[in-house]
């Protein structure tokens, strides 16, 4: 076992290298973060000297390298916005993000899970037929539309809750503000991680139901309720490990789009203006710390999936 | 089951693959109606410039004005006929979707047969490499390229097509890895058979199914990343209309709040475009599916 997860992990590296190679050339491609300073009021020797300053004179190659070496000695670098260090930003808005992504998985899975065996247990049915359909929807409604009707619904209409931010302003918030404020991103996001989560588990059910173990378990007698709940289910977490999995970077990516509607200040509010103004260490900084939460969670997938499973051998 | 039995002998004597695929996917009424509803939709959006009621950059009315005989759907702020913007954003969308979902099919398909076909330290390559770009939260990746590439058309399509590709490399080199070892391949090499004739004319027709049902998944999100790109000023750029910058607008809180006409049609059009494409996926992977039969 610790042997595989090495193994791992040895492999991981080359790829984390790979992609911090191809977002700095990608970026580099991109054009200088010194274009948003040029203005009739800076002179053309004090853009130079600004950029000397701060080694964009030097080719990509060198840029990479040293930001490569100041990493591996633990430093980040600078917003060149803020020139606040990038690892303070990032645990800045670390929180916000994780709590808004930990509530709209837990409510993805609380809907999911439920709905994925209950259409499996009656496939073919009319139900079947109503949950699948909805599941569709789920992953077929863009998240800023689904957003903008919320907002228009619930904050327009209804006025019974905010829109923007994460705590009333002028207000130092308290839990229940906070969770208020939370309702429609966490919506949102649940919504369309239950939408293709539903068919997933709906199908992994669906196998197992066909399993001769199951039909065993029935014909010993022990009733709907246990054969489904104890024989089925405990099969059924091998491909929902698998899906969690699977759905930590499509949110932290979805994240993005969903916090800059609504304002909520996490990394994906900071991210988008990061690459609004170019602010190359800032993003470097957020692909980097994506990058290994991927890595991180495929590896954790399949040590799971060992855990979940004893048939599994890990080699 | 006796039925099943007898539907079985008929598939094989009477029908050939693509009736029985045509006749398995009808069941799926749904997805009929889902095809029924691209089809007209495509339509219009290829017929936009003959059936839209006015240039979609004239403008053609008064600012802002809601829905009236004379403007099905509206005008938008500066005067433009919602309809007619609706119909061209269309054409936008399902150009970018279709582009996009070709060059990412094409990308993965030719790297995905190398890498099956070959193995060794090509396929070690290729996987790394594939590794690599699923290992990027893609929307951060799209956004990032979006902002770096002047926006535009060609851009967006170039963006979605290069990043949607892994998926497909790493199905069909999954295929190839099973058909390499299958006879009627072995044969063709102790043939003698060109290398090219066994990568295109033997093995890639018999892993076309599960492409085909793969890019449909395709299709549909790179209409919705295209949306949401859009949305937020990163893909399409106006004047030209796209589902995804119409709704642009609605950021701002007297359009969503007093001009609903201008943001809920895009939106809809969109979800009823993605949810018909995903419908008549998922009849095809039942369809095409050898094993499906059996079931109802």
């Amino acid at each position: 076992m610790s042997k595989y997860i090495i193994k791992r992990i040895l492999i991981a590296i080359p790829v984390l290298i790979g992609i911090t190679i191809i977002d700095y050339a990608i970026m580099c491609l991109a054009g200088s973060p010194l274009e948003m300073l040029q203005g009739p009021r800076i002179s053309e020797a004090a853009v130079e000297a600004k950029k000397i300053a701060l080694g964009l004179d030097q080719p990509f190659y060198i840029q990479y390298l040293v930001w490569m070496e100041q990493l591996l000695h633990g430093n980040m670098g600078f917003s060149m916005k803020s020139f606040q260090p990038v690892s303070q930003m990032i645990l800045d808005h670390l929180g916000p993000t994780l709590l808004l992504m930990g509530a709209s998985m837990i409510t993805g899975l609380v809907i999911a899970i439920p709905a994925g065996i209950y259409s499996a247990v009656h496939q073919y049915s009319k139900g079947d037929y109503a949950v699948v359909t909805a599941s569709f929807l789920g992953s077929s409604v863009p998240g800023f539309f689904l957003s903008l009707l919320l907002v228009y619904i619930f904050t327009v209409k209804l006025n019974l809750l905010p829109s923007s931010g994460m705590v009333t302003l002028g207000t130092d918030g308290g839990a229940l503000d906070v969770a208020k404020h939370m309702v429609m991103p966490t919506l949102v996001l649940a919504f369309s991680m239950a939408g293709t989560n539903i068919r997933y588990i709906r199908s992994a059910v669906l196998e197992i139901l066909q399993q001769d173990y199951l039909r065993t378990a029935r014909a010993k007698g022990i009733g709907h309720f246990l054969v489904i709940n104890k024989h089925a289910l405990r099969n059924a977490l091998i491909p929902i490990v698998t899906v969690i999995g699977m759905q930590i970077p499509m949110l932290f990516g979805g994240q993005v789009i969903i916090e800059q509607i609504y304002s909520w200040p996490g990394l994906g509010l900071m991210t988008m203006s990061a690459i609004n103004s170019r602010d190359y260490p800032v993003i470097m900084g957020v692909c980097l710390l994506s990058a290994v939460v991927v890595l991180v969670a495929n590896l954790v997938t399949d040590i799971l999936y060992a855990l979940v499973d004893p048939t599994i051998q890990l080699k | 089951m006796n039925k099943s039995r007898n539907k079985n002998t008929i598939d094989i004597t009477n029908e050939s693959y693509l009736q029985t695929v045509f006749r398995r996917f009808r069941r799926h009424r749904l997805a009929m109606f889902s095809l029924v509803v691209l089809l007209v939709l495509g339509g219009a959006a290829l017929l936009a410039p003959i059936i839209a009621p006015y240039d979609p950059e004239a403008l053609a009315g008064p600012f802002a004005a809601p829905p009236s005989a004379e403007f099905l759907l509206g005008t938008d702020q500066i005067g433009r006929d919602v309809l007619s913007r609706l119909l061209y954003g269309m054409r936008i969308s399902l150009l970018v979707g279709i582009m996009a979902t070709l060059i990412s099919t094409v990308i993965g398909v030719v790297l995905g047969l190398i890498a099956g076909y070959f193995g060794g330290i090509a396929d070690m390559l290729i996987m790394r490499f594939t590794d690599m770009v699923m290992s990027f939260p893609y929307i951060l990746l799209v956004l990032v390229a979006a902002s770096i590439f002047e926006p535009g058309l060609w851009s967006i399509i170039l963006i979605l097509g290069f990043v949607d590709w892994p998926g497909i490399a790493r199905l069909v080199r999954g295929n190839v890895l099973t058909l390499r070892e299958t006879n009627f391949v072995k044969g063709n090499i102790v043939a003698g058979m060109p290398l090219r004739h066994i990568l295109f004319s033997e093995i890639l027709p018999n892993t076309t199914a599960p492409i085909l049902v793969y890019a449909t998944s395709v299709l549909a999100l790179s209409m919705l990343d295209e949306a949401a790109l859009s949305f937020l000023g990163l893909g399409i750029q106006p004047p030209d209309a796209s589902l995804g910058n119409m709704l642009n607008g609605a950021q701002s809180l007297t359009v969503l709040t007093k001009q609903p006409w201008l943001w809920v049609p895009p939106g809809l059009m969109i979800v009823v475009l993605v949810i018909a494409i995903n419908f008549v996926g998922d009849a095809l992977r039942d369809a095409l599916d050898p094993n499906s039969s059996h079931r109802r």
